[in-house]
């Protein structure tokens, strides 16, 4: 059961404040942030599903495998209507759904519980195979995983499968922020290329490039987005 | 006779064309005897090599999705390898799967420790909600594998031998049968183990039950069993010992009681070998099970 189905009227410019809800100030932290450009395009433009659709068997799935921060997809998600801005403010509290990690039980249109990296990249595969295999070829696959969480080897497992398995409605997108202590030479991108995955790398600010980038066709194989952001 | 693993090969490949629901994700072992199976239901058995992290992802991932997937390779790759993916890709989320193992315990003893996981219901015991299987015949092995693979959302684990008792006991849910009967004392046997422990209680005037799921831990029989015997009660499990020490010890709560756990040890053997080699070195074959019995249940004098 949804919490609310209406359209709050919300926009980009109001995430800042539904963040500081949960911050308590108009400054926050990048952790929060390095995502908001990428959820918002997501959301707002591209994944089809609604607080509607949420329990749908049809609806695009997005996984935040990268779950430290997640206030940015918190506030993405009550400005979309998932669930009520007024939940924001018990950010952390014993009483409120919403942890500094989330859990897919307590949160509307949270679709895993993450937290432990390098878990969210292995069950979007899964996703994508179960959702191929009961002949659900629309719904998308969508999981966000951060550049320093890559360094975790379950990553490599799942990337390496799914490029050879041509798994074409999944998609990830890397948030680079240059996080990763020992970085990645010949870049992130290069990673998933030579496993048979479509890459692409942007401006993780840009939203028409993120749009384009979201939407680029890839035939065959699963897709890649490398948004780049500031360091960290 | 076929082994528990070719046995759950078989099963599997016929239930997998009958219920769509069913998915099976592989890590190459077995991959050879499901390859008729994947021919047929290419989307629904799935290989996804040598990755055992995957290999509990992708099941989870599946669940999320609605399918019920069973998840398959040696006991040591599927819970110990891979057991943080086991805790939060399906107890964490809410889902629910079936783990299937071959290669218990010792079950491949030239192999040595690297391919031995004694403690993998142990460390199931750290979780919450997980039935366990542990069949101790083929024909249990299937009759376990039917009722997993069509227990709703549940999270099952099927702990597949290559030991065997010489027949199958009726499995008909969570329940402890009572074998024998005796007034000295009580011995649970689990799975594989019952034939030895039937031999090693010969002309003993003590109860046995048998266990072929011990999760959930069936307290009520035993409290019964202790009832009509003495609050003395041996745990015979074919994994490490004294695994359900703390299940038995719950049961029996309000009840004065002994408990002995006997199983497979902690130490390293760094021995090769056969199986009946390393069942007597645990002290698991009939002549060691007897001694440890008696000493336990019938002091010195009472052995008639």
């Amino acid at each position: 059961m949804t919490q609310a189905t209406a359209d709050t009227g919300l926009r980009h410019e109001d995430l800042g404040r539904l963040i500081a809800l949960m911050t308590g100030a108009e400054k926050h932290g990048p952790a929060a942030t390095s995502t908001l450009d990428v959820l918002w395009v997501l959301y707002d433009r591209v994944l089809r599903v609604t607080p509607g659709t949420a329990e749908d068997a049809g609806r695009d799935r997005f996984l935040l495998s990268k779950g430290h921060g997640p206030m940015a997809y918190y506030a993405v998600l009550a400005a979309k209507g998932f669930f009520p801005v007024e939940w924001l403010s018990g950010f952390g509290s014993y009483d409120s759904p919403l942890g500094h990690h989330p859990d897919r039980t307590l949160v509307p249109g949270v679709e895993i519980g993450s937290g432990s990296l390098g878990h969210g990249l292995p069950l979007a595969v899964g996703s994508a195979l179960g959702l191929r295999a009961q002949g659900l070829d629309e719904p998308a696959v969508w999981v966000l995983i951060g550049d320093a969480e890559l360094d975790e080897g379950s990553n490599h497992e799942a990337l390496a499968y799914a490029g050879s398995a041509g798994l074409e409605r999944l998609h990830t997108v890397v948030i680079d922020n240059d996080s990763a202590t020992h970085g990645w030479p010949g870049g992130i991108a290069s990673r998933f290329e030579a496993s048979g995955w479509s890459a692409v790398t942007v401006d993780g600010r840009d939203h028409a490039a993120l749009w384009a980038a979201f939407t680029a066709p890839h035939p065959g194989r699963p897709h890649v987005v490398v948004a780049r952001v500031e360091k960290k | 006779m076929d082994t528990m693993r070719e046995r759950f090969i078989s099963v599997t490949s016929r239930l997998l064309d009958e219920d769509p629901r069913l998915a099976l994700v592989l890590a190459e072992i077995s991959m050879d005897g499901f390859r008729p199976a994947q021919r047929r239901h290419p989307d629904r058995v799935v290989n996804v090599g040598i990755r055992e992290q995957l290999l509990v992802g992708v099941g989870g991932g599946m669940a999320l999705t609605g399918l019920r997937p069973v998840m398959h390779t040696f006991a040591s790759f599927l819970v110990e390898r891979p057991f943080e993916q086991v805790k939060l890709d399906f107890g964490h989320q809410g889902t629910g799967g079936v783990l299937v193992s071959a290669s218990a315990s010792y079950d491949w003893p030239a192999g040595g420790f690297t391919h031995m996981a004694p403690g993998d219901i142990a460390l199931l015991d750290t979780l919450d909600g997980w039935t366990v299987h542990v069949p101790g015949h083929p024909d249990e092995a299937e009759a376990l594998l039917r009722h997993a693979y069509a227990a709703g959302d549940d999270k099952v684990y099927v702990r597949l031998s290559e030991q065997s008792n010489a027949a199958p006991r009726p499995v008909d849910g969570p329940r402890l049968r009572t074998v024998r009967e005796g007034r000295a004392g009580v011995v649970v046997a689990v799975g594989p183990l019952l034939d030895n422990v039937l031999a090693a209680t010969e002309g003993l005037d003590l109860t046995v039950l048998y266990a072929a799921t011990v999760r959930p831990f069936d307290d009520a029989a035993l409290r019964q069993a202790v009832g009509r015997s003495v609050p003395a009660v041996v745990l015979v499990e074919p994994y490490l010992a004294g695994t359900s020490a703390a299940a038995a010890g719950a049961a029996l709560a309000d009840v004065p009681h002994r408990v002995l756990g006997l199983g497979v040890g902690r130490a390293e053997l760094r021995r090769y070998g056969t199986v009946r080699e390393h069942t007597a070195a645990h002290g698991l074959d009939p002549y060691g099970l007897r001694e440890r019995i008696t000493a336990f249940l019938l002091p010195a004098g009472a052995v008639g």
